[in-house]
């Protein structure tokens, strides 16, 4: 019981006893190193400081998170954060509503190719090995021409979900470089886990999936990473806890413990002087299944690029809370909205966007904690403006004009351009 | 039109399973039933059978890979997760706790799914009975082999007839209060020991 005695140090409330309300919530997750922060609340003491038990779940697809949560087999779930926006648009097989008061931090993703396409693009175009994310989206387009000229068929590039941060940051990072992720590639869906393996056979020739399904794909020398979500949008949105929120309005003081157990636990996770800990309980095969120093790494953001021993150390490649991490900014729920609009998911209007915005509701998150916890700056702000925060096209994304933000990128779904303004 | 004209594609890695589904099916009257264990090719398979119904394993990781696919079809049907009536909780409790998931046609009658994913989930249900029952029987072996080896060391040992030797162990058994295959296992254990 280490781990509680880490925590007293920095938590010295009691803890508490609910009063009313549930105290044992299932938690669906998915096996990646961005549920960490549900995985620490449950394993060092922080949802119990809250007087909460979290009963986590492994589960096996997106989908089945989905439907376990609006079947009421869950109560909180790990989720993409696109999903809970793709249920309030009623997009998607079971769009049952779904929000989310919490943000699991940011970080994680990347793009890897496989080692031979990445050899392919190096003898086309001169590419060095320490060549940029846009740099290497460049490299990819004009190798694709080659292959287009010499009757190839186009790759295929795998993703964990349609309505998933990977496929938009992939497809970002496709059409930065001048690829038509619709026309030019053919894109599939490929469950975390077996990226590696399908990478290694030959049945994909790329992926975008969260940590540490990359790192294990370039130490195995498969793969080779040509971006990190870094490279792309910093802050973009990663994975969320989602709600019912029916269930989130009959238990509000169920809500806040969680909240304030996720809080401290995401602080916790945090910390450097943590991550070894944090990385055995995660190698566990009730939970990620991986080996330990390949997550130690991850958290620490040291990257092997990719099996001859080229490195990149990214900092802050994990983020679980600092910078407002796990505040649910509506913003970012109108920008995977953009994302939706952009490659034919959806068709903008008002009311739309209204819908997107409702999935992430700061109110919960702001009742639960004290204000000096809170950002200052608006919850509808203008992304990627300031230095640290860029979008790799330099495009900057204002709210208030996003029907024309989505219209305004060069390379975006023809579906989207023939369906103009509707309704959802 | 009968719910018996309705297309139904079942997904399941696990071949027996999946022949026992059919069989329910087919006993049920169905006519169009088609059964695959793996998602290669799924997608154009689903795009010429245009399924009304799809039946396949919760615990199938593929399950994403559906979503997306029905992304890029919608214009044709937009299949439904699990149930047509939502409010019946109990059936898809039911279903989930069996390990069923299924996607229905937009627009179908719940009258008209209903029964085959009734019939879906008691047939998952059998198939999960057969592998307790198939374990426990493997199980039971175990047990009679390590007993067999029990009885064949007291025997040499200590000169026992093979009554005896069986008697012994199922008294002492009675008066641990545990169950002859744990104390055949600890002779045989006991015996690696000292030998």
């Amino acid at each position: 019981m280490m781990a509680m005695a880490d925590i007293r140090g920095t938590l010295p409330a009691p803890a508490r006893i609910a009063a009313g309300g549930p105290t044992t919530l299932r938690a669906g997750f998915i096996p990646l190193v961005d549920a960490s922060i549900l995985i620490a609340a449950a394993e060092f003491g922080f949802a119990q400081r809250e007087g909460l038990t979290l009963d986590l779940v492994r589960d096996v697809s997106w989908a089945n998170v989905r439907d376990r949560l609006a079947f009421r087999q869950f109560d909180i779930a790990h989720m993409l954060s696109p999903m809970p926006v793709a249920s309030m648009l009623g997009l998607g097989s079971n769009p049952s509503p779904t929000i989310t008061p919490f943000s699991l931090g940011r970080g994680g993703n990347a793009i890897t190719l496989s080692a031979r396409l990445f050899a392919r693009m190096q003898e086309a175009t001169g590419l060095s090995e320490t060549a940029s994310a846009l740099d290497n989206a460049r490299a990819l387009a004009t190798l694709l021409g080659v292959m287009r000229e010499a009757g190839e068929l186009p790759p295929t590039f795998g993703m964990t979900y349609p309505f998933s941060s990977h496929n938009y940051e992939f497809r970002y990072w496709l059409a930065a470089g001048g690829i038509d992720p619709d026309r030019d590639v053919k894109m599939v869906v490929v469950p975390p886990p077996l990226t590696s393996d399908a990478l290694a056979a030959g049945a994909i020739d790329g992926f975008c999936v969260g940590a540490p399904w990359n790192m294990v794909a370039s130490e195995r020398g498969v793969g080779r990473i040509v971006a990190a979500k870094q490279d792309i949008w910093p802050s973009a949105p990663e994975k969320v806890i989602g709600l019912r929120p029916d269930w989130a309005q009959s238990h509000p003081d169920t809500v806040s413990r969680l909240i304030v157990a996720l809080d401290a636990a995401a602080r916790w996770c945090d910390r450097p002087e943590n991550h070894d800990a944090l990385a055995e309980i995660l190698a566990d095969s009730r939970y990620i299944n991986a080996p330990v120093h390949i997550i130690r790494h991850v958290l620490s953001g040291e990257f092997s690029l990719d099996a001859r021993g080229n490195r990149r150390v990214i900092d802050k490649y994990f983020v679980f809370h600092e910078g407002h991490a796990n505040y649910p900014r509506p913003s970012k729920a109108l920008w995977i909205y953009s994302q939706m609009i952009r490659w034919g998911q959806a068709g903008f209007s008002d009311a739309g966007a209204r819908a997107a915005a409702s999935a992430y509701r700061p109110d919960l998150y702001r009742a639960a904690l004290p204000s000096s916890a809170m950002p200052q700056d608006e919850d509808v702000r203008i992304e990627g403006l300031s230095e640290t925060d860029r979008f790799m096209d330099g495009f900057v994304f204002d709210p208030a004009h996003l029907k024309a933000y989505a219209e305004a990128f060069p390379v975006r779904s023809r579906l989207a351009q023939d369906r103009g303004v509707e309704d959802v | 039109m009968s719910h018996l004209d309705l297309t139904i594609l079942v997904i399941d890695e696990n071949a027996v399973r999946a022949a026992i589904i059919e069989e329910g099916l087919h006993e049920a009257g169905h006519r169009h039933v088609t059964i695959v264990h793996e998602v290669m090719g799924i997608a154009r398979l689903i795009e010429t059978l245009a399924p009304d119904v799809i039946i396949i394993d919760i615990e199938n990781p593929n399950r994403d890979m559906m979503e997306h696919l029905f992304q890029l079809t919608r214009s044709v049907s937009r299949p439904i997760a699990m149930f047509v009536d939502r409010s019946d909780t109990a059936a898809i409790e039911a279903a989930v706790d069996a390990g069923v998931s299924a996607y229905v046609v937009d627009g179908l009658k719940k009258e008209r799914v209903k029964p085959i994913l009734d019939m879906a989930v008691s047939r998952f249900n059998a198939f999960s009975r057969l592998q307790r029952e198939l374990a426990d029987a493997r199980s039971a072996l175990e047990e009679r082999k390590i007993i067999e080896r029990a009885k064949g060391i007291l025997m040499k040992m200590r000169g026992l007839s093979e009554d005896q030797a069986f008697t012994l162990l199922r008294q002492t058994a009675m008066n641990e209060k545990k169950k002859m295959s744990e104390i055949a296992q600890s002779v045989v254990t006991a015996a690696g020991l000292l030998m």
